[in-house]
């Protein structure tokens, strides 16, 4: 028999459950939700995409851009089923408590956290670098020091984010379409729609089509995903929309189709102005890749308009940052995975407040001390060490739930073939970080196995063991 | 089975927890870069003495290109020829494999021990 599933009731997760008489604030609509998503990744469009031009080329990235962009889809649908029936804080966080298991959910908890965080403070780190330009651009000489730049980009977004939610992503909803704009406007003023075009494509590309062959294919891979991470982070935002079992899936998709078409044109109108070893260099080439584009065109006023979409775009992504680790962090608080006195509500702002000051220090940790391409790296290792949770996921999902067995919001087609597939492309990105960054991608493991241990062992006997499953759901088949 | 009731945290241990969490994730991202192993550098493998356009690979249309950006032959000469260097041991591929493969093993077994102690206590037994 199916349950009747209404994931706006008050007594379910995020509400009477854990003993908090305040709840989050249900405000959001499919807009803010495809606010929070498109506005984290959209930073990835204006830079860092780029350095899969230099792991293997023009041709290499946009093969990369295309397969990313598969893998993105398949997470984009298996996270909208699962969410549309998990609609709660913590995202996946909450998914992998109900699904798979506490350590499964603790360790997903914190890839969320530090992929969002290490993603904020890299926008923190490209938001100072902008500033300095545009101080040398309006005529001030000599270095600017970049560091109060960065230090007040996250807290001004931290005491937004305090604040309240509404404002937030309304914000987000505001610089994030401005930004998307700019990519469009600058298309059409390249491409020879509008005016003259300045596309180069077979001339730049001659004789550099695959410059390290097809192993510069894999190894794009790796930055591949720059394209488009952060677009999963629109499920935490569940406990907050008003209609999450609609607005959640509608979001999330319009959000990656958006991303799909953002990022093929951005390809397009760089590698057809910029040549390949410069556009692949983001550190001694080409840090702002579109912004470049604009200056090459010989227009002031797209110069302008790309220079402060490419701030809009470090702006939103740090605010959809912090509000999406704040709500994994908040979440695990409140279940006791982490000191149950980050799991409280602001009274009056209800929002995770704890939460969101906790995460400010480290955030400046890592964007004041360690290099840019580094804390890049440890975001995109969080964020495919979830992309590979979620497969397993959405299989235990529908093994223990068939889909006649709970009422869905969405269902995914053709599964299991965008798990497996979404399995495969994450086995071929493992490796592509290998390539470069294997030593990380090994610390960072052990990381994971010694807090993995820790928890179990330690942390683990603090966490209500029935109480923690909140879904009004029926016994899971199997067990 | 019986309900678990968790003991009480103290506010001192609850700090302990946290310290430890906040040492552990600062550990793992800048212990490698003390160690200096971390990140791909690329290399010129062959420097060309007198770099031209023309040694450094380029066509007109992609020199026009990097001399509209500002460069000359001499300043862009390592940023054209830099390269990164793909090669690597079996013995290192597996070795990550072998850790990526312990890792999901050990979470997904001791995940299973603890949510079926979850299931049984709000469902009750089988």
């Amino acid at each position: 028999m199916m349950t009747d599933t209404d994931i706006t009731s008050p007594v379910m997760d995020g509400m009477g459950p854990h003993g908090t008489k305040v709840g989050l604030l249900r405000v959001l609509g499919p807009a803010h939700v495809w606010a929070l998503g498109v506005g984290i990744v959209l930073v990835g469009e204006y830079m860092g995409w780029n350095f899969a031009v230099g792991k293997g080329g023009a041709y290499a990235a946009l093969i990369a851009c295309w397969f990313a962009g598969i893998l993105y889809t398949c997470v984009a649908m298996i996270d909208s089923e699962v969410t549309s029936t998990v609609a709660a804080a913590g995202g996946q966080y909450t998914q992998a408590k109900h699904i798979v298991g506490p350590l499964m959910a603790f360790n997903v908890g914190l890839y969320l956290v530090f992929a969002y965080t290490m993603l904020e403070a890299a926008n923190a780190i490209t938001a100072g670098y902008l500033f300095s330009v545009v101080a040398t651009m309006t005529g001030h000489t000599g270095d600017l020091d970049q560091r109060p730049f960065i230090i007040l980009v996250i807290m001004f977004l931290a005491w937004l984010n305090y604040r309240g939610v509404l404002a937030t992503l309304t914000f987000n909803l505001v610089i994030t379409a401005i930004a998307f704009v700019a990519i469009l406007v600058l298309f059409l003023s390249t491409s020879g729609i509008l005016g003259g075009g300045l596309m180069e494509h077979a001339a730049l590309f001659e004789g550099h089509e695959l410059p390290y062959g097809w192993i510069g294919v894999l190894a794009a891979m790796h930055f591949g995903l720059w394209y488009y991470l952060g677009i999963e982070g629109t499920t935490q935002a569940a406990e907050e929309v008003r209609s999450p079992a609609r607005a959640l899936p509608f979001g999330t998709l319009a959000g990656i189709m958006t991303l799909l078409i953002a990022a093929t044109l951005t390809w397009y109108i760089c590698s057809g102005v910029l040549p390949w070893e410069y556009l692949g260099d983001g550190v001694n080439g080409s840090v702002a890749p579109l912004f470049d584009t604009a200056r090459l065109s010989g227009s002031n006023g797209l110069v302008w308009l790309l220079g402060f979409g490419t701030l809009f775009a470090t702006l939103a992504s740090a605010n959809g940052c912090i509000n999406d680790a704040s709500r994994a962090w908040f979440a695990m608080g409140r279940d006791k995975y982490l000191p149950g006195w980050f799991g409280a509500v602001h009274p009056k702002y209800r929002t995770p407040y704890r939460s969101i000051v906790f995460l400010v220090p480290i955030a400046l940790i890592f964007a004041l001390g360690a290099p840019l391409d580094q804390v890049i790296t440890f975001s995109i290792l969080s964020g495919l060490l979830e992309y590979t949770f979620m497969p397993l996921n959405i299989i235990m999902f529908r093994k223990k739930w068939p889909l006649n067995s709970i009422k869905r919001g969405y269902e995914h087609p053709f599964h299991p073939l965008p798990a497996l597939t979404l399995l495969t492309l994450c086995g071929i990105t493992f490796f592509a970080v290998f390539l470069g960054y294997g030593t990380q991608l090994v610390a960072m493991i052990g990381f994971y196995i010694v807090v993995s241990l820790w928890f179990h062992f330690w942390r683990y006997r603090f966490v209500n063991r029935g109480t923690q499953f909140t879904m009004p759901w029926p016994k899971p088949q199997g067990y | 089975m019986a309900h678990y009731e968790p003991p009480k945290q103290s506010k001192a241990s609850q700090l302990i927890d946290v310290v430890v969490l906040v040492v552990l994730t600062v550990g793992a991202l800048f212990v490698p870069l003390w160690m200096g192993m971390a990140g791909a550098a690329k290399t010129v493998a062959e420097a060309v003495a007198s770099p031209t356009w023309e040694a450094l690979g380029q066509t007109p249309a992609q020199a026009a290109k990097y001399e509209a950006l500002g460069y000359t032959p001499e300043s862009a000469h390592d940023l054209i020829l830099a390269r990164f260097d793909y090669s690597f041991s079996v013995g290192a591929l597996v070795a990550m494999v072998v850790v990526i493969l312990l890792y999901y093993f050990l979470i997904l077994r001791f995940s299973d021990v603890e949510y079926r102690e979850v299931i049984a206590e709000k469902f009750g037994q089988k």
